[in-house]
């Protein structure tokens, strides 16, 4: 058993798990945030890529312990106040999500996107996705949702 | 009408406004089956063949039963020594001869003989997941592996294993339907046969949710509760209860909260469901469990996998004079739930298309092998259907000479011939297939095309267009229509509208969203027809405790159908509203007129709300005692009198790099009539999703089985899950032509992508290498095919130098 010491959604937690725990394991099973999914067992679906550090991960693939002192943001943390952040408003505006399964991972992969690559076009926003698999929209929604999203803090920026 | 420009008046019908149940996904507070945590739940492993057929010799569980954690295992034996049921099929269907299909057990666990790979042999239960993975490792299985049949192809060849002994042909029925000698007739004096034959690629499913389920038996009441990812929670209580655990229904609950995704594979009723539930009245715990994506691969009903042969007969100018079907289709190892109803009811009877073809008969062969489950996959059957009708549709063109968008035209059902019979079985009862065929062709900018066909040849690539003009059935379905087609259950849907004391709604729909955003749309209808304002509607459903009955959600049935159930509760609702407010206004009836809302004197300004109606329905001081009782809350059933035909055109643009036979989907539109839309902005959602199913099929997605029954593609690693790359923005648009006996004149969209959208794109592809000679591909186009087909045309053409 390990002892793991880190910042989630701004709240500082301290929890033991076993060595083979991983960070999705950690985050839906020991701190109920089921906000992060978990739709493959090889590291290809993207349903559950949360921020570690600021940057996008898949929780399936990192160690709850690899996690240690880190500052992880799940989907949960994502809206501040009760107010949506631009990407899941984006999201909400386009239809970018249908039952819901990819949107928590595709929206944390896409704010990446667009705050490491504000000048990502259509092309490299899809290839950007590569990792993320959703069955349901058919992609055409959550790529106009992340363009606009783009656009939108682009201008605020600007 | 384009869907891409709509007015946006909240609340009513034909608005796009965003969806309500949005907050929820994207603030990671959804409820999916695998988020639900009961107290003291414990959890279930399931254990399953890796041999596609074996004699179970002997399972040592011992070392299992003493790892750590372990609370439990079970086997075939446990399930045989309860005498629980097996897993029910729902359909049932006769052969020619008038015998019944052959009809295999399904046991909960198999005891003896597994027949095909993730077949459960056994489950390990455990204080923790990790624990009960551990302990199934232990358990030691004797197999005696057994010679397979892993493809349909080898099913039927002679000599082939049978999978079951009371089919020793592996034929689970031979079955047909129109008029064989009508059809030979119109074919001895044809101008011409077109003959071809295809094959529909076995799919995956693919919800990017996996399978769960959560069982928990309550000693105190007896009672017993389902928590399952599944399309239709009613469904299940009917086949578990009744058929697998003999419960009686006002004993067991079936709950299906949020569930991420179906496409069919979530309709079924699965062994694991039945396992949770019986598992947790033995144990006293609750009991779950959740699929890993490789069990998924192996244990989610997988779709399509047919081989279909067929003649065309027309004339020289093109007109259709007969039609001839025999249809090879997979039913794997036992029969799921709808399985025989695919290929026969679901795909045989359209295989008119959207044209005049006078003369049709259609075999349908079932048979087993050593795979999977097949059944319903978005679209199920029809796709079969539109793909075969367009791909020889499109050879018939080529052999005669004639344009494919006027050998269509020509055969088309023409507007003012509806309600039109077809020569198989049904009557459509309207569409207009040339509108959405010129809507296509503006949409895709088709007078352009040449000089986009010049353009990528000047970039090295071979440009495609194809097209299908597709016609389909659902609105699943007319009771009476379907029993005597073999259907075990009614297909009507239900619906109950409670109308509070203070003139809010709650709405209890039978059927279930799993993504189609009834939530918002169901909201809009009745906001609409109630004059209630949107947000104070509230749609619940999923819960067979809350709703007093359904049957869920397939077969695009949920709007026609299940929307219709609605409407009839609200012309209750407000029958029984007019006494009221009649009686409040002190006037009769008929002095009333019912207008957004408002019960109205005519000629006057004396009205009543429907709030107002409400309040006195539950208040009832001064209320029509004699006549009705207090409360506004009205429940109906509505039973489809007919199915509902969606159609339209899609046109598919390709590009084909000749040096890598890589083909890129350049161009897609879709132009539909799926009647009355409600909110176009769900609905084009819809589409593009059906659009990348289709693509997905025609381009990427395949099950392979090997001669021995092992799956080859078990995983992401090897099964082509279509990605954001792979597809351009997508062109949609509908045309509504008004669904004539619903209520709401709505039809269904959420198959019809994947149903016209694959016969568009191989037809695409086949024009783009048609100048290379090629004048056959197979589903999926995968570039390793494609660059085969290309050097083997060019091959033959040097031989002919
Ligand atoms: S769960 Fe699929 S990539 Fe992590
Ligand atoms: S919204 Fe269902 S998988 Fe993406």
């Amino acid at each position: 058993m390990s002892r793991v010491t880190l910042q989630v959604n701004g709240k500082q937690v301290s929890v033991v798990v076993e060595p083979r725990t991983l960070l999705v394991e950690l985050l839906r099973d020991k701190l109920q945030l089921t906000g992060t999914h978990v739709g493959c067992d090889t590291s290809h679906c993207g349903a559950c890529v949360v921020h570690v550090g600021g940057r996008s991960v898949k929780s399936c693939t990192m160690l709850a312990v690899e996690a240690d002192g880190a500052t992880v943001t799940t989907i949960e943390g994502l809206a501040q106040g009760g107010k949506l952040h631009p990407m899941q408003e984006s999201f909400h505006q386009h239809h970018a999500l249908q039952c819901g399964f990819c949107t928590p991972g595709m929206i944390m992969s896409a704010i990446e996107l667009v705050e490491t690559r504000p000048h990502a076009d259509e092309h490299e926003t899809r290839e950007w996705l590569e990792g993320n698999f959703c069955r349901c929209t058919g992609y055409h929604n959550i790529v106009k949702a992340i363009l606009s999203c783009r656009d939108a803090m682009r201008e605020k920026s600007a | 009408m384009s869907t891409t420009t709509h007015p946006s008046i909240p609340g009513s019908i034909g608005a796009a406004i965003p969806r309500r149940e949005d907050r929820r996904f994207i603030t990671g507070a959804g409820r999916y089956v695998d988020d639900i945590v009961l107290p003291h739940q414990a959890y279930a492993v399931i254990v399953r063949s890796p041999h596609a057929y074996a004699q179970i010799r002997a399972i040592a569980t011992a070392a299992a039963l003493a790892a750590p954690g372990v609370l439990a295992v079970f086997t075939g034996h446990d399930v045989a020594a309860d005498k629980v049921g097996g897993i029910p099929c729902g359909w049932l269907v006769k052969s020619k001869d008038g015998s019944n299909m052959v009809e295999p057990p399904h046991p909960m666990l198999v005891k003896d003989r597994v027949r095909h790979v993730g077949d459960q042999v056994a489950v390990v239960i455990a204080e923790s997941k990790a624990e009960a993975r551990a302990a199934a490792q232990l358990i030691e299985i004797d197999y005696e592996v057994l010679p397979a049949v892993g493809t349909l192809q080898d099913a039927t060849a002679p000599g082939a294993p049978a999978v079951w002994a009371e089919a020793p042909d592996n034929v689970c029925f031979d079955w047909d339907l129109g008029d064989k000698a009508a059809v030979a007739t119109a074919m001895a004096s044809a101008y011409k046969i077109i003959d071809i034959e295809v094959r529909q690629n076995r799919v995956i499913p693919n919800a990017i949710e996996p399978r769960a389920a959560i069982g928990h038996y309550d000693p105190a009441g007896d009672y017993y509760t389902l928590y399952t990812t599944s399309q239709n929670p009613h469904l299940i209580r009917l086949l578990l209860g009744a058929f697998v655990l003999g419960i009686p229904e006002h004993r067991l609950r079936v709950v299906a909260p949020d569930v991420g995704g179906g496409f069919g594979s979530k309709i079924y009723h699965y062994a694991e469901e039945a396992i949770v539930v019986w598992a947790s009245k033995k144990l006293g715990r609750p009991v779950k469990w959740t699929a890993e994506r490789s069990e998924s691969f192996m244990s989610d009903a997988h779709g399509r996998d047919t081989i279909m042969t067929a003649q065309l007969a027309v004339d020289k100018d093109g007109k259709f004079l007969a039609f001839k079907v025999h249809n090879v289709a997979n039913m794997g190892a036992y029969l799921s739930t709808f399985a025989p109803a695919i290929p026969t009811y679901l795909s045989a009877t359209l295989m008119a298309g959207c044209y005049t073809t006078p003369a049709i008969y259609v075999e349908v062969k079932a048979v087993f092998t050593h795979t999977v489950p097949v059944d319903a996959y978005r679209g199920a059957g029809r796709p079969e259907a539109a793909y075969l009708i367009e791909r020889i549709v499109d050879k018939a063109a080529r052999e005669l000479g004639i344009d494919r968008l006027a050998i269509r035209r020509k055969n088309f059902i023409r507007p003012d011939q509806f309600p039109y019979k077809t020569p198989v079985a049904l009557e459509y009862d309207v569409g207009d297939y040339e509108a959405t065929l010129a809507l296509a062709l503006k949409a895709g900018d088709y007078d352009g095309y040449p000089a986009r066909r010049a353009a990528s040849q000047q970039r090295g690539k071979l440009r495609g267009i194809g097209f299908s003009t597709y016609v389909e059935g659902c609105g699943i379905a007319p009771s009476a229509l379907v029993g005597q087609l073999g259907a075990r259950a009614g297909l009507y849907e239900a619906a109950t509208v409670r109308v509070h004391p203070t003139g809010s709604v709650s709405v209890f729909t039978g059927t279930h969203s799993h993504g189609q955003g009834h939530e918002t749309t169901f909201a809009q209808l009745v906001s609409d027809k109630l004059g209630v304002p949107f947000d104070h509607v509230d749609i619940v459903h999923g819960d067979t405790d809350r709703i007093p009955f359904g049957m869920g959600t397939y077969g695009s049935r949920s709007l026609s159908v299940g929307g219709s159930a609605i409407v009839k509760a609200i012309d209750k609702i407000l029958k029984k509203g007019k006494t009221i407010a009649a009686h409040l206004l002190a006037v009769s009836e008929s002095d009333l007129v019912w207008s957004r809302g408002e019960f109205r004197v005519a000629g006057t300004d004396r009205r009543k709300t429907i709030a107002e109606v409400a309040f006195a329905a539950y208040v009832p001081h001064n209320y029509p005692i004699d006549k009705i009782e207090p409360g506004l809350e009205e429940s109906a059933f509505y039973d489809p009198l007919n199915f509902t035909f969606p159609a339209g055109c899609h046109l598919c643009e390709v590009e084909v790099d000749p040096d890598t036979g890589v083909v890129q989907v350049v161009q897609m539109v879709a132009a539909d009539d799926v009647g009355v839309v409600l909110n176009p902005m769900i609905v084009d959602g819809q589409l593009h999703g059906g659009l990348v199913q289709g693509i997905g099929q025609a381009l990427y997605e395949e099950a392979q089985y090997d001669e021995s029954g092992q799956l080859l593609t078990g995983s992401y690693l090897n099964y082509g899950m279509p990605r954001a790359s792979d597809f351009p923005f997508f062109n949609v648009s509908t045309h509504p032509t008004a669904c004539t006996h619903n209520p709401i004149g709505a039809k269904g969209v959420g198959e019809v992508g994947a149903i016209g959208c694959p016969p568009a794109v191989i037809n695409a592809v086949l024009d783009a290498l048609a100048p290379l000679g090629v004048t056959d591909i197979s589903m999926p186009a995968t570039p390793e095919k494609v660059w085969r087909a290309i050097a083997s045309a060019q091959a033959a053409a040097s031989t002919r130098d």
